[in-house]
């Protein structure tokens, strides 16, 4: 049946599994093609066409298929892929996961409508990320650095406060020297109706929330809608950073729950499943999505990733840590034991990384012996782990005195150094004071991973110390 | 283009169907739907061809056309390569983007070499003569770096009949006429090649030197042969990516060919963005001018990734024939597994491990047997190598997965990265337990005839000490380090000036990036030196203590990153004063007696 608009309508479904729908004697159905699927009620809900035959064609439907019934469901063909309206009215306002508003207000008017799988960026037009983000947490500006355009995730575990960590972030980020164009974009995926509450009341507090957009997917919201709402919101993180110069930072909370509607589709779709039942293809899948952060070459805005996730079971090498770290620029992993210590932010900072870090700080663009400190602060913090793991063995009194003082610096490091408010802002020359503070306990000589003239430069010697 | 047209029939992913397809060839290259998207046969039933798409297939639809092209998936091999950037099918990402702009389009086509630069050409030999395949017949200057010789193709050979004279010509332009049996070819700066067939030469001859690449772990301890194979394993954040951009930057290969394979694209940009600025430290030309890089990163289409390997063995295969030293380096060849098992999976075929086809082993093996040592084609008579670097990421971190386990049953070098290493910023983080290489006794007279015949005693040396290290780890850790005898207090102590002071390298130290060969020997004796001389004053009754207090065992661990490649001789003053600072230790201690 052809509708007015010259669409092709079909009566013809055969089958429907969980959230696929398989309709008959199709034609001129595409691959990744849009279609609308009308239900009894003559409600409409959006699909994409993930198998195209001549005689049929799967459907997944991103709003679940309850309620559907062989009989009365139609589906429409729409011609096109999955594109999105966008606009820069749309910061300021909150939308469901597959980008209705549903803060009360008009739909904002659109200013032009992108696919929401955006494109692939050429390597040969990006831009090196090298402009440094004082996050006000020194744990990060030290020692995990984050540049603008970067893709730096959140590892979290179940009840670890990495919406905090996420809040403090968009709160206190700034560009050292400059004021620029910014916004924010949170997809919330799966996530209570409290932690989005959350994190638009912490938006507010600043007045940030006018230069933001929430997508909220609720966890009582369909699942397979999940796999479109970081999409939407990438989507407009691009419009805004490459047609209006502006610098998006885009919280993803929570890819665990990205990840698992994602293997239940895969599921429904019979495919033969690789680690832990999730799909082969979920490399590339993740890749679709923390590829789109980055910098363009002669484009002036820049789309900066911090998606968060919950590791099952607290294990880095669940699928869904280990795929994301293997294509995001780094990842912040929180550690249950600092937790239970009650420190916060409770980051393992051994195991987190920021790949960006080399080219954003230094000379001109923080201090000159910030790598060196860096790189030590992690050697005596390594060193210091292994003495405290020596001296629940053998006791802290068969330690060398040098392992005593490094037992010392642990501890130094993690309530000195680690431990800060939820709304303590300290700048990047702060962070690297208090980072010589800490370190001149240690001897001299054993600063080895440090630079003699930084050494002469900053290392509190005993003396300077007493006064 | 041939005449075979056939209809799509089904879509799906990467992967479409099509009939009408009776005649096609398998591997054939195909164009799919009305945008002509580039897709290869890989499978065939009856009139049915099954096609990988190299292109994302989104909006393909039944019923659009399938055209066959009669040829193989191939690549252009001429001058022109060197500098550029391609995707997995060899399509220069400069020239797409001055098409589209910064984001990919599909469809987008892009001639693989320059077409119309016009290079300064001189004729090596003259009409008359026979010619064979891989006879060089004449030379272009390509780069600073690189003469590129052009060949006769592999298929070709008879009677030189004409020949241009020195001018300026284009790579399309014929330079050459031979005739064979009353049939004349002509023959162009380029030649094309089917990317997964090697290329032929006439035999594999041993790999006898090393390759240099300045990464003192590697060059001491487990090094690296031209001609020869390695893998990287390691989890994410190991190091895996540092470490192959450490050896395409400073190795002493000719002519480097770096596969981003499914990897990240700010790490191709950075390639980009500082190859050009580094200098070659061999020749002090701009690395670029000896570089070709493939990126296919993870945002790219899937198949293509699985090309991308071939395509950058059959070019580094094109140069090793020239007669240069050829260095490939894929990072990483798991993504290129998980393509084909992308690939399997959509066929249904049966999974063998973890979803992996059974030809999974094979067809690493082959990708592996491409490199070595050959004698090439033609005259005059030469020697070219092809060295294989791969990264593999195994999940997880864990090296008894297949790609892992399969791989390392084809290389010679393996470099095991390790994760604990790494978290304490030990970098790069090889494990010297774990890792070995099969080259150690072939490339051994090298560094007797070039750096030192004591070289090898130097180095095993530091091996048992690091092993020694090693097993006392357990005992430390019962008991303390406090309760070892003497002597092995100062093993604990060298090991770790031979971790500290030697193995680990930052990559980013201005100075420490980039290590001699001289220098690491200097190092390396200095540290060993030490050793044995500690060694002698610990039995003639010196506490250990004292030496452990020497305000110079700091400076040990450091002196790598205070002189530079170019002023070694101040390590043999520095070992001096070592030596002779420990000697003062034994100042009072005569009077003990042993
Ligand atoms: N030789 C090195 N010197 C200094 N830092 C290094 C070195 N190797 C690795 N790193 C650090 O480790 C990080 C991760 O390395 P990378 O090679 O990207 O890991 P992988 O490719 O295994 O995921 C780098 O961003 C860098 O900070
Ligand atoms: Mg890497």
């Amino acid at each position: 049946m052809e509708s007015k608009l010259g669409l092709m309508e079909y009566a013809t479904v055969r089958e429907i599994r969980g959230p696929l729908v398989i309709i008959e004697n199709t034609r001129n159905i595409g691959y990744e093609e849009l279609v609308e699927v009308i239900g009894p009620e003559g409600e409409s809900r959006l699909g994409r066409v993930i198998e195209a035959a001549e005689e049929y064609a799967v459907v997944q439907v991103f709003e679940g298929t309850t309620g559907l019934s062989i009989s009365d469901t139609r589906v429409r063909a729409v011609g096109r892929t999955l594109e999105v309206p966008v606009s820069i009215e749309m910061l300021g306002r909150v939308f469901d996961g597959v980008g209705n508003p549903i803060d009360g207000l008009p739909a904002p008017i659109p200013e032009d409508f992108w696919d929401v799988n955006g494109a692939p960026i050429n390597p040969y037009m990006r831009d090196y990320p090298t402009d440094f983000i004082q996050t006000g947490l020194s744990v990060i500006d030290g020692m995990n650095t984050l540049v603008r355009g970067q893709k730096l995730p959140i590892f979290s575990g179940s009840g670890l406060p990495h919406n905090l960590m996420a809040a403090q972030i968009a709160r206190q980020a700034r560009i050292l020297g400059k004021e620029e164009e910014f916004a924010v974009i949170l997809a919330a995926i799966g996530v209570k109706h409290d932690e989005a509450v959350f994190f638009k009341q912490s938006l507010e507090a600043t007045g940030a929330f006018k230069r933001s957009a929430l997508f909220l997917n609720l966890a009582e919201d369909p699942v397979i809608e999940r796999i479109v709402t970081p999409r939407i919101a990438l989507t407009l993180a691009e419009y805004l950073a490459f047609e209006h110069d502006m610098h998006v930072l885009v919280i993803l909370t929570d890819m665990t729950n990205y990840c698992e509607a994602l293997r239940e589709l895969s599921a429904a779709r019979e495919e033969v499943p690789s680690r832990k039942g999730y799909p082969g293809y979920m490399y590339t899948d993740l890749a679709s999505i923390y590829e789109r952060a980055g910098r363009i070459r002669g484009k002036r805005g820049s789309i900066t990733q911090m998606p968060i996730l919950t590791m099952p079971g607290d294990d880095m090498t669940h699928p869904i840590p280990d795929l994301t770290g293997y294509i995001t620029e780094g990842q912040i992993v929180l550690s249950r034991e600092l937790y239970r210590k009650g420190i916060y932010p409770p980051v393992d900072v051994l195991k987190s990384l920021s790949r960006l870090m080399k080219d954003g700080i230094g000379k001109g663009r923080t201090r000159g012996d910030h790598a060196d400190v860096a790189r030590q602060l992690y050697a005596a913090y390594a060193r210091a782990r292994e003495v405290r793991s020596l001296a629940t063995i053998i006791g802290e009194a068969s330690l060398s005195p040098i392992d005593r003082k490094y037992l010392e610096f642990g501890d130094l490091f993690e309530e000195k150094f680690l431990r800060q408010g939820e709304y303590e802002e300290r700048d990047i020359f702060e962070t690297l004071d208090l980072a010589w503070g800490i370190l001149s306990t240690l001897p001299e000589e054993e600063l080895t991973r440090i630079h003699r003239e930084y050494i002469e430069k900053y290392y509190q010697r005993k003396e300077e110390k007493v006064e | 283009m041939s005449k075979i047209k056939g209809v799509i029939t089904w879509a799906s992913g990467p992967v479409v169907k099509a009939k009408g397809m009776l005649g096609v060839k398998m591997h054939e290259l195909v164009e799919v739907g009305d945008e002509r998207l580039i897709g290869e046969v890989i499978r065939i039933e009856g009139d049915m061809a099954i096609i990988q798409v190299y292109e994302y297939t989104t909006g393909i639809r039944p019923g659009e056309r399938v055209y066959a092209t009669g040829r193989p998936l191939s690549v252009m091999l001429g001058p022109g390569l060197i500098g550029n950037i391609y995707d997995g099918i060899q399509r220069p990402l400069e020239v797409i983007a001055r098409k589209v702009g910064p984001f990919f389009r599909r469809g987008v086509r892009a001639d693989p070499l320059p077409f119309h630069k016009k290079w300064h050409f001189k004729p090596l030999v003259k009409a008359g003569v026979k010619v064979e395949a891989g006879d060089i017949i004449c030379e272009v200057q390509e780069t600073g770096l690189i003469t590129h010789r052009i060949m006769i193709p592999p298929n070709v050979r008879g009677t030189l009949k004409e020949m241009v004279p020195e001018g300026e010509y284009t790579v399309l332009d014929t330079i050459a006429v031979v005739e064979h049996e009353g049939t004349e070819i002509e023959v162009k700066m380029y030649q094309e090649w089917p990317v997964r067939i090697p290329r032929p030469f006439i035999k594999r001859l041993e790999p006898t030197e090393p390759l240099i690449t300045g990464t003192r772990v590697i060059d001491t301890f487990f090094p690296m042969a031209k001609g020869g194979t390695a893998a990287v394993p390691g989890g994410f954040g190991t190091g895996k990516t540092v470490l192959l951009h450490q050896i395409a930057s400073w190795s002493d290969a000719r002519v480097v060919i770096y596969i981003g394979c499914g990897e990240r694209g700010n790490e191709m940009t950075e390639v980009l963005i500082k190859f050009p600025e580094l200098k070659d430290p061999y020749s002090g030309r701009p690395l670029m001018e000896r570089t070709i890089l493939i990126a296919n990163t993870s945002n790219m289409p899937v198949i293509a990734r699985e090309a991308s390997i071939y395509t950058g063995v059959t070019l580094a295969e094109y140069y090793r024939d020239m007669g240069y030293d050829v260095l490939v380096v894929a990072d990483s060849t798991s993504r290129w597994a998980e393509a084909i098992r992308e690939i399997a999976g959509r066929l249904e075929e049966m999974p063998a491990e973890e979803g992996y086809p059974s030809y999974l082993p094979s067809r690493l093996a082959e990708f592996y047997e491409r490199a070595g040592r050959v004698l090439a084609l033609g005259n005059p008579e030469r020697t070219g190598s092809l060295t294989i670097i791969g990264a593999v990421s195994p999940p997880g971190g864990d090296f008894t997965e297949p790609v892992t386990t399969h791989t390392l049953r084809f290389v010679r070098v393996f470099w095991g990265l390790d994760t604990e290493l790494a978290y304490s910023r030990h970098y790069p983080a090889i494990n010297w337990i774990t890792s070995y290489s099969a080259y150690v006794d072939t490339i051994e007279e090298w560094w007797d005839r070039n750096v030192n015949r004591a070289w090898r005693a130097y180095r095993d040396e530091a091996m048992r000490i690091l092993a020694r290290e090693n097993e006392l780890k357990e005992h430390v850790r019962l008991l303390g380090p406090e309760a070892l005898p003497e002597k092995e207090k100062l093993v604990m102590l060298t090991a770790r000036i031979l971790r500290e002071g030697f193995l680990q390298q930052d990559a980013f130290d201005e100075i420490d990036t980039y290590c001699s060969v001289e220098k690491q020997f200097k190092l390396l004796k200095t540290i060993i030196d030490f050793h044995r001389e500690a060694e002698r004053l610990i039995e003639r009754g010196v506490p250990f203590h004292r030496i452990r207090e020497l305000k110079i065992i700091e400076r040990l661990m450091r002196i790598k990153e205070e002189i530079p490649n170019d002023q070694t001789y101040k390590i043999e003053g520095f070992r001096e004063e070592v030596i002779n600072q420990l000697r003062a230790t034994f100042e009072g201690v005569r009077t003990v007696g042993v």
